[in-house]
């Protein structure tokens, strides 16, 4: 079984709830997409020439100074539940651990440091992304930008003069950039405003999708928010633009938690309390029921309703209490009726040890 | 659950709605939150189709004069409509005007003015060796314009012929 400890930072830094509006921007990602020169892009490429590009990117991986400690991990020689677990702890894509349509490539796998990743073989050679806590979008941009220039210094990547970094999906041509940040935004739902800010979100160039990236669906309130367009503006542009757009979309969340706490207090407070409750005390719980609840709950603590609860347990909460994690702490693959038992008691003791 | 105000369908969601003063609670299926103009997560939030492989199969005629396949991967126009992925780097050398003409419909532009690539130096690269990558590399340093690159690689080439 994949242990995760090896991982300079368990890959769950953030998750620590330390950035800026924590409450309601759980985390930023900033992902670059690269490609190397001399080879097809990956989906066309053949086992042998995957398995080329690998060793070529880990000798150079091995001389970087921009990450230390860091750990490769060959994802397709895991297990399916491991792949899964890395998934969950938004680690690698779906398409990378192969939970797509499509098997695991040969040759796929990933270097992981403190709050970076490099994922080799996903739909492009390599994917540099850099995962913190909170709204922290420059800073994160900071440390993939440091690890580009080391990196492309290192390996040769494909540049077009007129289209710049080319990548197999013309979607990500240009910049190959796409900074998405994972924000709860449970009062525009409540408030019904949500359709509208979505669809404004659409008019300006940028998207949205659920928590796990392309194709998944919305649950518990979590919206991934991110730029659609990669090419024509700089990534200066890019950055600075879904920051705007992103605070603006804060304080309608914060003025939709107002309006609710004015005009339908009592209710919405009897609303969040019952989560808790159910939190606290059932004994099973699937998952999208703990994510709808949890999302009650996380507004509480945003309101100040609930007290004593951190927004670092809420966010571990959030992964941990997923099926690949469970059968992780519990040592073996589980059922679904035995992850809902299992998931009900990790929430309850979870819970309970914070109120202590 | 069952839908307070039509009775039959399964409430999805708790409706609040304030009257004057008075607070009334509904459970409502999705249907009858719909007529009354109510969005759920369920409908509001579905993340949009992505309508890129549409686009492609739309709009992208083979511009003319354009090779039928990519020189260096094989992969055809054909390819990238089924998939909506090239088949290499140098596929966007192949079908240049087309996937022009592609890229001002999805980013609403065609040119990176984003930050520039410098590739660096073979003598830099601990990996790079063989005649046939340093091959590779010529003729993209020629196709991006980086004559300097050029030079060095083809002497390198020579060096090594």
């Amino acid at each position: 079984m994949l242990d995760l400890s090896l991982l300079p930072d368990g890959g769950a830094s953030w998750l620590d709830a330390s950035g800026e509006h924590a409450d309601i921007v759980i985390s930023t990602r900033i992902r670059l997409a690269r490609n190397l020169e001399g080879y097809a892009f990956t989906p066309r490429a053949r086992d042998g020439e995957r398995l080329r590009i690998l060793t070529q990117v880990r000798e150079a991986f091995a001389s970087l100074r921009s990450i230390e400690d860091g750990v490769l991990v060959r994802v397709d020689e895991l297990p399916p539940e491991d792949r899964l677990l890395l998934h969950e702890r938004h680690l690698v894509s779906k398409e990378l651990a192969g939970l797509n349509d499509q098997p695991v490539r040969t040759g796929a796998a990933v270097y992981l440091s403190r709050g970076v990743g490099i994922m080799v073989n996903e739909e492009d050679h390599l994917r540099l992304q850099a995962l913190h806590s909170g709204f922290h979008v420059s800073d994160a941009f900071g440390v993939i930008e440091r690890l580009d220039a080391e990196l492309g210094n290192k390996v040769p990547y494909a540049f077009h003069n007129e289209f710049g970094y080319l990548t197999a999906c013309p979607t990500n041509v240009g910049t190959g950039l796409r900074a998405s940040v994972l924000i709860h935004l449970p009062g525009l739902v409540l408030t019904k405003e949500i359709g509208k800010v979505l669809a404004g979100l659409q008019q300006v160039g940028l998207t949205y999708r659920g928590m796990y990236g392309e194709g998944s669906e919305v649950v518990g309130n979590f919206f991934q928010i991110s730029n659609q367009t990669t090419l024509g503006r700089s990534e200066g542009e890019l950055l600075d633009y879904l920051v705007r757009v992103v605070r603006h979309v804060i304080e309608r969340e914060e003025e939709a938690r107002r309006v609710l706490l004015r005009d339908a207090g009592y209710i919405i407070e009897d609303k969040l309390w019952r989560a808790f409750g159910t939190l606290r005390y059932a004994r099973s719980l699937s998952f999208e029921e703990a994510m709808n609840y949890l999302s009650g709950v996380r507004l509480a603590v945003g309101l100040k309703l609930i007290s004593g609860l951190s927004v670092y347990t809420l966010n571990k909460l959030l992964i941990f209490s997923q099926l690949a994690h469970l059968g992780h702490t519990e040592g073996r693959a589980l059922t679904e009726s035995e992850a809902n038992v299992a998931r009900a008691r990790y929430v309850r003791e979870t819970l309970a040890a914070e109120a202590e | 659950m069952v839908c307070d105000l039509c009775k039959d369908g399964e409430a999805v969601i708790q409706l609040t709605e304030i009257e004057g003063s008075g607070v009334r609670l509904l459970h409502l299926c999705e249907k009858c939150a719909a007529e009354r103009g109510v969005e759920t997560t369920l409908t509001a939030a579905k993340p949009q189709i992505n309508n890129f492989l549409q686009t492609i199969h739309e709009q992208m005629p083979a511009a003319k004069g354009e090779p039928a396949q990519c020189s260096f991967c094989q992969a055809t126009l054909a390819d990238f409509r089924a998939t909506g992925r090239l088949g290499c780097a140098h596929c966007y050398d192949a079908f240049e005007s087309s996937l022009r003409d592609l890229l001002r419909r999805v980013h609403g532009n065609s040119r990176h003015i984003g930050r520039r690539y410098v590739a660096p130096l073979p003598s830099e690269l601990p990996h790079v060796s063989s005649a046939t990558e340093l091959r590779d590399r010529l003729k993209r340093a020629i196709e991006t314009e980086q004559f300097e690159l050029a030079a060095d690689i083809r002497d390198k080439l020579r060096g090594i012929e």
